[in-house]
């Protein structure tokens, strides 16, 4: 074996090497949590209220408070931002325009969680009064998935075939028909992919909601969208930082971060086999 | 022309409005972030100087009379970010080189939804694992008195860093020219030559905008530093020590502040500072992956 060759095989092992301890970071993430979280949930743990401040019960308020937030978040982001991407890749032409807005929506997507939260607080709990609700994080959520939403919906116009809109044209249709019957029913399975990512980061989400809809005491449901909520990333972060029993307040966080994993791990997953098998499909 | 046809003509132009509209919102939302941002961070610097605002180096927004200087802050954010970096980086473009060209095909089909994955776990779980896992382990391996410091929150912050710098990177390795290779090959090189000496060097914008991502990523992370970088808001002198960045005093301080107060103006100034930073990066790194791709046309 000569030098060249030997540094080539050293070379390879350092690249394999490197991506395997990212897979094992994963893996080791993840089992870590599934192992303990496992000893703690259970059918009464997922539906059950919480108990003794904190202290025991299940978290049923905090994954119905997540599942609200999702909900208000998606109902607002996805027409937006699919309507939004109809415009940039239906009617827009090359230009100025067209320039500014991506580089807005790429400029929203890196904006940091809680500069969204700062937004939030101010313009939707103070200026519209919403107060700390579901309606005020599931905006300030909405807002912060939008990015995510346009893209996906982008990608998703972008493939369908320009001979499908040709066809519909040369039928005589005018172009809001043409998007209406040939192009969103092409696309919708890669516009539904956009939406799943969206929720996926959405429930995932802490700091957007700290100050505009989480709470951690809350002894009832939400019973009105303007409620303040319970949520599931902020019952993790509370329950490792507030309350004095850190003895039996971990084991309930290690299962309220499995329930989390596993929703947001699983609503991915389902993301990444849809969006695959959507660019994969021939017309 | 028609009359009917001249209503479908108006028609049509309207519906195209409303989703010009729609597409602008985005732009809207920015400058309205912008807006709010200066609207509520602006009145603090009647109290405090601009230069003192940045340069001070007591965070006491509570104590009477207040100090408000970030620069403790500031550094903060710097040392996690840079030592978040030097985790991410070298993992994040080699394995992005491993998977874009020397990966068979089944493997790269398994190893990119893993590493998306990756990206797809909440901050606030990160966080957990840090403080139940990662600290108690800094803690005892350097016998340290306490395991929540700078060095922790950079080993978790460039775990959250990889996936973007990776999926970046790839993708730039990906879109080098497959004449590039042949003609290495052509030469005599062997495949590790070409790597290291025409498709890496060829990509190079495009992991150093996969880098400015990442990088990007980290500044702004929140809930992991919070829960895993200790919070205290001095000078940091060494990676072992406790600091606060700005994203995490934030988050800390703004339940407890009254809105209109010179605390809560304090807070939305450093959001200030914040979003400039992040803004700066994210045009920067747009900026150079438009004319790196450019360049390989």
């Amino acid at each position: 074996m000569n030098g060249r060759r030997l540094k080539e095989l050293v070379g390879f092992t350092i690249l394999r090497l490197a991506t395997f301890i990212i897979l094992l970071v994963l893996f080791v993430i993840i089992s870590f949590i599934a192992v303990r979280g496992i000893k703690v949930v259970n059918w009464g743990f997922l539906t059950e209220m919480p108990r003794a401040g904190m202290t025991a019960g299940g978290i049923l308020p905090a994954i119905l408070g997540t599942f609200y937030l999702t909900l208000c978040a998606i109902c607002f982001a996805l027409p937006l931002g699919v309507g939004a991407a109809i415009y940039l890749t239906e009617y827009a032409k090359q230009g100025i325009l067209v320039r500014i807005i991506r580089v807005g929506v790429n400029n929203l997507a890196g904006v940091p969680s809680v500069v969204f939260g700062l937004f939030g607080l101010a313009a939707f709990v103070k200026f519209l009064r919403f107060g700390v609700s579901i309606l005020a994080g599931g905006l300030t959520l909405g807002i912060l998935i939008l990015p995510i939403i346009i893209r996906a919906s982008e990608e998703a116009l972008r493939s369908v075939p320009q001979s499908f809109r040709e066809a519909s044209l040369a039928l005589g249709a005018t172009k809001w028909q043409t998007i209406r019957k040939v192009v969103i029913p092409s696309c919708l399975p890669g516009v539904l992919t956009g939406a799943i990512l969206g929720v996926g980061r959405a429930a995932g989400e802490t700091a957007p909601i700290l100050f505009t809809a989480a709470t951690f005491y809350k002894m009832s449901l939400p019973h009105s969208i303007l409620s303040e909520t319970q949520a599931l990333p902020y019952h993790i972060y509370a329950l490792m930082t507030e309350g004095t029993h850190p003895e039996v307040q971990v084991p309930i966080a290690y299962g309220t971060a499995l329930v989390l994993l596993i929703l947001v791990l699983g609503i991915d997953l389902v993301a990444i086999i849809l969006r695959n098998r959507a660019r994969r499909r021939k017309w | 022309m028609g009359r009917s046809n001249k209503v479908i003509i108006y028609k049509e132009n309207l519906i195209k409005c409303f989703f010009c509209l729609l597409s602008l919102l985005s732009i809207f939302f920015l400058l309205g972030i912008v807006f709010v941002l200066f609207k509520e961070g602006l009145p603090i610097f009647k109290v405090v100087s601009f230069k003192e605002f940045l340069s001070g180096t007591k965070w006491y927004p509570t104590y009477e009379p207040p100090d408000f200087g970030i620069f403790p802050l500031l550094l903060g954010s710097l040392w996690v970010t840079v030592g978040a970096l030097i985790i991410a980086v070298p993992l994040g473009v080699a394995s992005a080189i491993y998977i874009s060209q020397i990966a068979s095909f089944k493997i790269r089909e398994f190893i990119k939804p893993v590493i998306e994955l990756l990206a797809g776990i909440p901050s606030v779980v990160y966080g957990f694992f840090g403080m139940v896992v990662v600290a108690p382990l800094v803690e005892r391996i350097f016998a340290l008195p306490v395991g929540l410091n700078a060095f922790t929150a950079s080993i978790l912050l460039g775990v959250m860093a990889i996936p973007t710098i990776t999926s970046v990177s790839e993708d730039a390795l990906s879109s080098v020219p497959h004449s590039f290779k042949e003609a290495s090959y052509a030469l005599g090189a062997n495949k590790w030559e070409t790597i290291v000496k025409v498709t890496v060097p060829a990509a190079g914008g495009g992991i150093t905008t996969a880098i400015i991502l990442g990088m990007g990523r980290a500044i702004g992370e929140t809930m992991t530093v919070l829960m895993v970088a200790g919070g205290a808001t001095v000078i940091p002198r060494s990676f072992f020590q406790p600091v606060r960045t700005m994203t995490a005093t934030i988050a800390a301080e703004m339940g407890e502040t009254v809105v209109g107060s010179n605390h809560y103006h304090a807070l939305f100034a450093i959001a200030i500072v914040l979003f400039i930073t992040t803004l700066v990066f994210n045009i920067f790194a747009d900026f150079l992956a438009q004319r790196f791709r450019r360049r390989l046309r």
